[in-house]
């Protein structure tokens, strides 16, 4: 028996022993995945609980539920991985050696890695809403919250789902206008970017969002620490933001298992080629998901679109072929504006997000970087899709490689490319 | 892709001005384009260079703010220092590398 061993039992990692356990003959590979628990965030679903706009309960399910006949779930946590030997220990003694290993351990905000972060104020003034019990503890404070004012702040890139603390300031806009009390609040939106997104169309559609919204853009904010005797946040370059409520993105890192095998750069994420997902160290050992070093947005629709991909290289793989297809970077995701209105952006590693129609040309029916209910409705929709067809790992009717069909280029095609994380190029000029 | 000249001799940049051939560059073209940014080298500014042009050599890729910190050893305060407001994008400007990632 030849043997799988996949880390980690959330998007990736489900979607991955779904897929491959309906194409892998089961006389021939056992396949197991480990996780330390046996709850499965709906983690999307995160951005809507402060505003009371979700259950709770309707954001978990267990593990267990998506994971098919013939597959093992190994609830543990994970002491190592020793690639060299081709085995994994757990902290409780067992170990699971692998033919081969996909990492899917994904990314995980570290509040503690900024000093002052779990200070005093933490989850008092000082929240973040990319955990469960983040989201429910700013769920808990929002409703005092009628004066003063608001920063919105990212940390560090590359973080989950790099547009959500956009949404989240839009989504505070619009609850705040609908308590009446948005005249008493400031809204600050701080980010190490120099824009209000990562590339030029987008950024700029999606800056001149803030400003409609008089949602004021700190730029180039790089955290040193939070102060929580002045409750202020403060750059490396000594700009000071002070805060009534700060709702912070803290810095993302991968999980520490990679560190402590010695498999991952400075954020705990594992090198890999950004075309096949395999690691650069070692020919059996792929990363999936957020748990790799790729230049994408770490996002269950770059998970999804990937794990299609590796699949088939998977298959021919194993077989003794060369592997020959290669992913290119594709995401899409929507973005909530507030009000029940949405955009979409779909973009990958050389093309930024563009406007347009999505999936089908002209008739879309969604529309690409604008706001529509029809984007909301879309959104909203997709809980449901991920829980019945992405986990199980039943196909969905969009192309897992990125198309220009429906999209509309700038008039300068060179604006098109993205290049290494583009941005605008009059405003990030190193000159300044 | 543009040519430029820079230090008197031609040198292919990006729209951003940014080196797209690293192998055009040599410590004279760094102190250049320094110059062209306002900021005259020092040997601390040369140890952040000269990390990441080799650390560029062996992983093909530019170092982000934090592996310049975590690898290189420069304190991310000092890198705020030598090169004001964004130091990645003026280092990478500098050592005639692409902008790093870090940004999708």
């Amino acid at each position: 028996m030849r043997r799988l061993l996949v880390l980690g039992a959330g998007t990736a990692g489900t979607m991955v022993v779904n897929k491959l356990r309906r194409r892998l003959r089961a006389d021939e590979w056992e396949i197991t995945v480990v996780d330390r628990d046996d709850a499965h965030p709906y983690q999307p679903g995160y951005l809507f609980l402060p505003f009371g706009a979700t259950a709770p309960e309707d954001l978990v399910r267990a593990r267990h539920a998506f994971i098919p006949d013939g597959v093992e779930l190994v609830l543990a946590d994970v002491d190592r991985i020793d690639a060299d030997e081709n085995a994994v220990l757990l902290a409780d003694g067992r170990r699971l050696s692998y033919d081969y290993l996909v990492i899917a351990t994904g990314t995980t905000p570290r509040p503690d890695q900024t000093p002052g972060m779990l200070g005093k104020e933490w989850r008092r003034s000082v929240f973040d809403f990319y955990t469960f019990d983040g989201a429910r503890a700013l769920a808990a404070a929002l409703p005092a919250f009628d004066h003063g004012r608001l920063v919105v702040h990212i940390t560090e890139m590359p973080i989950k789902c790099p547009v959500a603390p956009l949404e989240f300031a839009f989504l505070a806009d619009a609850w705040l206008r609908q308590r009446g009390v948005r005249d008493r609040v400031e809204i600050v939106y701080a980010t190490p970017l120099s824009e209000a997104f990562t590339q030029p169309v987008a950024a700029q559609h999606l800056g001149a969002m803030l400003e409609e919204r008089k949602i004021l853009l700190e730029p180039d904010f790089m955290i040193e620490r939070v102060d929580d005797e002045r409750k202020s946040i403060v750059s490396w370059d000594e700009r000071e933001i002070l805060f009534d409520l700060l709702v912070t993105v803290p810095l993302n890192m991968g999980d520490d298992v990679i560190a402590r095998s010695g498999l991952g750069d400075e954020l705990n994420y594992v090198p890999v080629d950004k075309g096949t997902l395999q690691s650069k160290a070692h020919a059996n050992v792929f990363a999936l998901g957020d748990a790799s070093n790729i230049p994408a947005s770490k996002a269950g629709s770059v998970a999804h679109f990937s794990v299609e991909i590796f699949v088939d290289n998977f298959l021919d793989l194993v077989a003794g072929r060369p592997m020959t297809r290669s992913f290119d970077g594709h995401a899409n995701c929507f973005v909530e504006s507030g009000d029940g209105k949405g955009l979409l952006i779909d973009f990958n590693y050389d093309t930024q997000p563009l406007p347009g129609r999505y999936p089908l040309p002209v008739v879309g029916p969604l529309s690409l970087l604008k706001e529509s209910r029809a984007n909301h409705l879309g959104k909203l929709a997709f809980r449901w899709v991920y829980w019945n067809v992405l986990l199980p790992g039943r196909p969905l009717p969009l192309p897992a490689l990125m198309t220009m069909a429906g999209k509309v280029a700038p008039p300068d095609r060179s604006a098109a490319s993205a290049g290494a994380g583009a941005t605008n190029p009059s405003t990030s000029t190193p000159q300044e | 892709m543009p040519v430029t000249t820079i230090d008197n001799r031609p040198v292919h940049v990006n729209d951003e001005g940014f080196l797209t051939e690293p192998a055009e560059w040599d410590e004279a073209l760094g102190t250049a384009l320094a110059a062209e940014i306002g900021i005259e080298l020092g040997d601390e500014h040369w140890r952040a260079i000269r990390f990441l042009r080799d650390d560029y050599a062996s992983h093909g890729e530019t170092p982000t703010l934090r592996r310049v910190t975590v690898a290189g050893g420069i304190p991310t305060k000092d890198l705020f220092r030598l090169f004001p407001q964004k130091p990645a994008k003026k280092m990478a400007y500098v050592a005639g590398l692409p902008k790093p990632h870090g940004c999708v």
